[in-house]
Order: structure tokens, then C-alpha cells, then sequence
């Protein structure tokens, strides 16, 4: 009787079964449609940009007086404006432009505010009050208002236009850097890390870093977006991108006095920034479930 | 409480003197003379290098940098704002013609973002994945999609050009005839809010499923209740709280719209006052505009995170 007491739970000596992390993450990602969906136009969006020039079918600041305001025709698939510009090959030009806005304003702004939140919630203290407090500043400003002013002052143009939005967009990246880092820091390889001897900078980017990306990223793809969107406003205001090179804000603005003859002009580039737009919120979202589902209906 | 309210003033506070000391700046490191603050860089050559050097005396720009902040500091909470470059007037007449258009849109705007954005998302969540759910979520991810300067030129053409149900732009106050103000006013009201809107609409419904999920409600629901009473008793209070916090940050949002909106729309506000001096480089509107807009934003984000700690208990006595 005791022996059949004694029963032998072969779950504790078989390991659980191993989860590969990247099929795990995959099968999440692309879960959804809408991300597939977001994925094939960001796809399209970055081949249009880096080689769209090739194909264009004419060149986007070409004046052709004599075929201003045409309708959609073999020649011009989407008609021209009132110089005679191809409104396809603006478009495509256009794209390129809000490519590198996005990225790079982001980068900028990804860069000073990661580093700023990682000192503010690595040395805490007074540190920390002073970056909060100036970011708490930035974020004070409405952001089409602050990247407005900033442009404005320092000129205008494609160049001036990055800074102001990436300056915008810092605060974000600050915040989420500093909470990030303060949960982080509690965790115990970070004190077997010290107590190993590892200098602050050391366990700063080499431990603390890296555990904080995944909502960096997801913070990153949200906010492409919304950098798009600021460009696009600024180049509507026309503080951003300077005539005649193309940007789809820019077109918007062009196109609104032909509202009555010609809707095209304006209606397309903003069909081409709201596709982009919500192609990279669609995967942002995705990411977001795929990396931390916990953080849902927070970013 | 009282140590919670007294700690966010002062914060609010630093943050408002913070962004003075930001726009202070900015102004300041124009690219150029700061002369420029005061006459018009067109104008440069037509006065004498004597009489640049007694402009700028009497300005105070030879002043030391901290002394002309605190001038200027002080002259702000006179409500000297100081003088237009072009018209040479203070800037506080034309201000007080503009700041109560740009401030009936903006009411209307973020009433209609409550009341339109939070049911929506509140309701989608209850009835989640029905049709209902699916066209909410949708039309919300549309809305923090658009470019609302486009969806104001898109609207006129269908509203205003096509239809012809609405008028194409410009602005007519309330006071002197509601109906005609508020056809006017449809359109750039619904593009300065829709941001809003889809923003708070999300957030709701997130809010609300977070809520939906926990163990208390589970108990409510096996006690019977019915699914008012779940909602309205249990529910609601909990997932109100980040609502309220997404949807005073609106603001923020409204008032940068705004920029865009009232330029599209033809409209005599503050935001395009903004666009239009700093395009003529009258920097002392930007200067002035730039710290309403700011103060406005500062004091919203107090009231919410005051309403916050009144919302939860928890806050009130950390």
C-alpha cells in the first residue's frame, strides 16, 4: 500500500515545453489583418520613397504651361496643377520628403530624450526635477504650435522643420525613458551588476538600455505618424517645406483654390498621409501587443 | 489633499516660469538682432547706428539678459504684453478681439470631444465586437489619422461647394446671430475636435475593457446586478479615471488645431494671428500668443490632475 501511495508526477521531470521567443512574437504581430494591411503600405511607402524618382513619370517641379489643370489622362494619371506639375510624380516626390521628415525628426527626438530620461530617472534627485520640470515645460507648448514657432524662428525649410519637430516630440520620449528606468533600476541584476563593480555608464546602456526598448519602439512607430502629420501641417502653413519642391502638405495647400474645378489636387496627398499615417499606427499597434501585452490602452 | 493641491500649484507654477523663460529665450536668440523685437528688419537701414544704439536703450536690450526677463516679467503680470512691430499699438488691443473667437471654438470643441468621444468609446466597449465595436474602433482610428487641415478643406468642398448647405468660411459671433454662427461654425469646430474625439473615443473603450476584465466586476455580475447597475456603480468610476486625465490633455490638442483650422477656415483667432505675425516676423504676438496658449494648457493640466486626486482616493493620501 505504501508503494502505491508513492506516485511517481512525470511533470516535474520533463522540462516545459520550449516557446521560441521569435515564432511567439511573430504569430502575435501578424495576428491581425490590419497589420498586415499597415505593414504592405509602410512596404510600398519606403519603396516609393527610396525609388519612386525612377519611375516617376515626369519630373515634380516641371512647368508645363500648356497643360495646366488637366483632368486624369494616360499622360498624367492624376492630372496636373496649375502649372502644369504632374500631381503623381509630386506625390511620389512628396513621399521621400515625408519619409525623411518622420525619421529623422523622430531620431533626433528619440536620441536627447532617451539619454535625457535616462539620466533623470538614473541619478533621481534634483537630476531628475530639473529634466522633468523642462520637460514637463516642452510639453506645455501644444506641439503644432511649438514646432511652428521653432521653424519659424530659425527660417523655415526642410532642415529647420526636422529640429522643430523632433524638439516637439522629445518630452515623450523623456517620460516613458524615466518611468522605464525607474522600474528597471529596482530590478536585481541591476545591484548584482553594481556590486560586480560595473561603472554608471556601464550598467546604464549596457543593462538598463536594453531591457527598456520594447516600448520605445512601439513610442517610436506611434509617433511617426504624428511627425508626418506635422510636416504635413507646417508645408500647409507654408513654414515647412519651401516651393517648388513637392511635399503632400504643400499640395493640399496648393490644390484648395481649385476646390470647384479640380478636387483631385487637394484630396489625393491627404489620402496618401492619412494611408501612411494609419499604416504606421496599424503596426504600432501590433508591435505593442506582440512586445507587452500589458501595455495596452497606455501608449 | 491639501498637501496634493498645494504640491501640483507649485509645480504648475515652475512649469509656467519655465516656459516664460523658454519663450524668453527664443525671442532673444533670434537669428539676427534682437532689434528686430522692435522695429521691422525692412526699416533697418532707414535709421541712423545712433539711433539703433537709443532704441535699443530705451528698450532695455543693453540691459544684462536677467534684468530685461524680470522687466519683461513684470510687465506681463501688468498685462503689458508690449507693442506690435508694424502697427506699433500694444498687442493686448488686438488680442482681445481675437482670444474669445479662438476660445468659443475651443469650448465647443472639447465639449463635443466629451460628450461625442467618451459614450462612444465607453459603449463600444460594452458591446464589444458587435458591429457596433467595430465601426467605433474604426472611425477612431480614422480620426487620429487625418490630417485635420485636409478634412477642413474636404468638408468645405463637400459642405460648403458641393452641397451647398453650409457657408465656405469666415466667422460671426454668437452674440450677434446664433444661427448663421453656428453654420459657420460646424465644420471648423468638428475638425478642431475630431482629434479629440478619436482619442478620448480609444481611450475610453480600452479604459473601460481593463475595467470590464477585473474580479470585482465578476462578483458584481454574480450578485445579480443588473448590467446598469454594473456599469453606472461599479464600472464607470474606475475606468473614468485615465478618461478624464486623456480628456483634459485635449486641450492641448484643441489649441494647436486651432492653428490650422482657423487658417483653413478663414477664421480671426488667436491661432492665425500666431501664423500671420510670425510670418511678418511682429514677433511680439508670437511672443504673447505663445504664452497664453501655454498658460491655458498649464492650468487645464492642473484642473485634471486636481480632479484626478478628487477621482481617486488612493492619490489624495500618498
Amino acid at each position: 500500500m505504501t508503494q502505491q501511495a508513492v506516485t511517481t508526477d512525470k511533470s516535474f521531470d520533463v522540462a516545459p515545453p520550449h516557446i521560441n521567443e521569435t515564432r511567439r512574437f511573430f504569430r502575435v504581430f501578424l495576428k491581425r489583418g490590419l497589420v498586415i494591411f499597415g505593414l504592405v503600405i509602410l512596404l510600398l511607402f519606403i519603396i516609393t520613397s527610396i525609388f519612386g524618382p525612377l519611375f516617376a513619370p515626369h519630373h515634380p517641379n516641371a512647368m508645363n504651361l500648356d497643360q495646366i489643370l488637366v483632368k486624369p489622362d494616360s499622360q498624367h494619371l492624376l492630372g496636373t496643377d496649375y502649372l502644369g506639375r504632374d500631381t503623381l510624380s509630386r506625390l511620389i516626390y512628396g513621399a521621400r520628403m515625408s519619409l525623411m521628415v518622420g525619421v529623422v525628426s523622430l531620431g533626433i527626438a528619440a536620441v536627447i530624450g532617451i539619454i535625457a530620461g535616462m539620466l533623470a530617472g538614473f541619478y533621481g534627485g534634483w537630476v531628475n526635477a530639473i529634466i522633468m520640470r523642462i520637460m514637463d515645460a516642452l510639453l506645455a507648448f501644444p506641439m503644432i504650435l511649438l514646432a511652428l514657432i521653432l521653424a519659424g524662428l530659425l527660417g523655415g525649410g526642410l532642415k529647420n522643420v526636422m529640429i522643430a519637430i523632433g524638439v516637439a516630440l522629445i518630452p515623450a520620449y523623456a517620460r516613458l525613458m524615466c518611468g522605464q528606468v525607474l522600474s528597471i533600476r529596482e530590478n536585481d541584476y541591476i545591484l548584482a551588476g553594481r556590486s560586480m563593480g560595473s561603472s554608471n555608464w556601464r550598467v546604464m546602456f549596457r543593462h538598463i538600455m536594453p531591457n527598456a526598448f520594447p516600448p520605445l519602439i512601439v513610442l517610436v512607430t506611434m509617433q511617426i505618424g504624428g511627425a508626418i502629420l506635422a510636416e504635413a501641417g507646417l508645408s500647409y502653413l507654408g513654414i515647412g517645406i519651401q516651393a517648388p519642391t513637392a511635399s503632400w502638405g504643400s499640395m493640399v495647400s496648393d490644390g484648395f483654390g481649385y476646390l470647384l474645378t479640380n478636387p483631385l489636387l487637394s484630396f489625393v496627398p491627404g489620402i496618401a498621409i492619412m494611408l501612411v499615417v494609419f499604416a504606421f499606427n496599424m503596426v504600432g499597434d501590433g508591435l505593442r501587443d506582440a512586445l507587452d501585452p500589458r501595455l495596452r490602452g497606455t501608449l | 489633499m491639501g498637501t496634493f493641491i498645494t504640491r501640483r500649484l507649485i509645480q504648475s507654477v515652475i512649469v509656467i516660469l519655465i516656459v516664460t523663460i523658454f519663450v524668453f529665450i527664443g525671442m532673444r536668440m533670434l537669428p539676427g538682432d534682437p532689434i528686430y523685437l522692435i522695429i521691422d528688419r525692412n526699416q533697418l537701414r532707414n535709421y541712423t547706428p545712433e539711433q539703433l544704439q537709443q532704441l535699443r536703450h530705451q528698450a532695455g536690450l543693453d540691459k544684462p539678459l536677467i534684468t530685461q526677463y524680470f522687466d519683461w516679467l513684470g510687465g506681463v503680470f501688468k498685462g503689458d504684453l508690449g507693442n506690435s512691430i508694424l502697427s506699433k499699438r500694444p498687442i493686448s488691443i488686438e488680442l482681445k478681439h481675437r482670444i474669445p473667437v479662438s476660445f468659443y471654438i475651443g469650448i465647443w470643441a472639447f465639449i463635443i470631444s466629451i460628450v461625442i468621444g467618451i459614450p462612444a468609446g465607453i459603449i463600444s466597449a460594452i458591446r464589444r465586437s458587435t458591429w457596433l465595436d467595430t465601426v467605433v474602433t474604426t472611425l477612431a482610428n480614422l480620426g487620429i489619422t487625418v490630417p485635420i487641415f485636409w478634412l477642413g478643406i474636404m468638408l468645405i468642398w463637400l459642405f460648403a461647394v458641393h452641397l451647398r448647405w453650409l457657408p465656405t468660411m469666415g466667422y460671426t459671433s454668437p452674440f450677434t446671430n446664433f444661427g448663421l454662427s453656428t453654420k459657420k461654425l460646424i465644420m471648423p469646430v468638428f475638425c478642431e475636435a475630431i482629434f479629440a474625439i478619436a482619442g478620448n473615443a480609444r481611450l475610453a473603450r480600452s479604459s473601460m475593457l481593463e475595467v470590464l476584465r477585473q474580479d470585482y466586476i465578476r462578483t458584481a455580475w454574480s450578485k445579480g446586478l443588473t448590467e446598469r447597475a454594473v456599469i453606472t456603480k461599479h464600472a464607470m468610476k474606475n475606468g473614468l479615471i485615465p478618461i478624464v486625465t486623456m480628456a483634459g490633455m485635449g486641450i492641448s490638442g484643441i489649441i494647436g488645431g486651432s492653428v490650422l483650422i482657423e487658417q483653413v477656415f478663414n477664421i480671426p483667432g488667436m491661432g492665425r494671428l500666431a501664423v500671420d505675425s510670425l510670418f511678418q516676423h511682429d514677433y511680439p504676438y508670437v511672443q504673447g500668443i505663445t504664452l497664453i496658449m501655454t498658460a491655458i494648457v498649464v492650468l487645464s493640466n492642473l484642473l485634471v490632475d486636481l480632479s484626478y486626486g478628487w477621482l481617486d482616493p488612493r492619490i489624495r493620501y500618498n
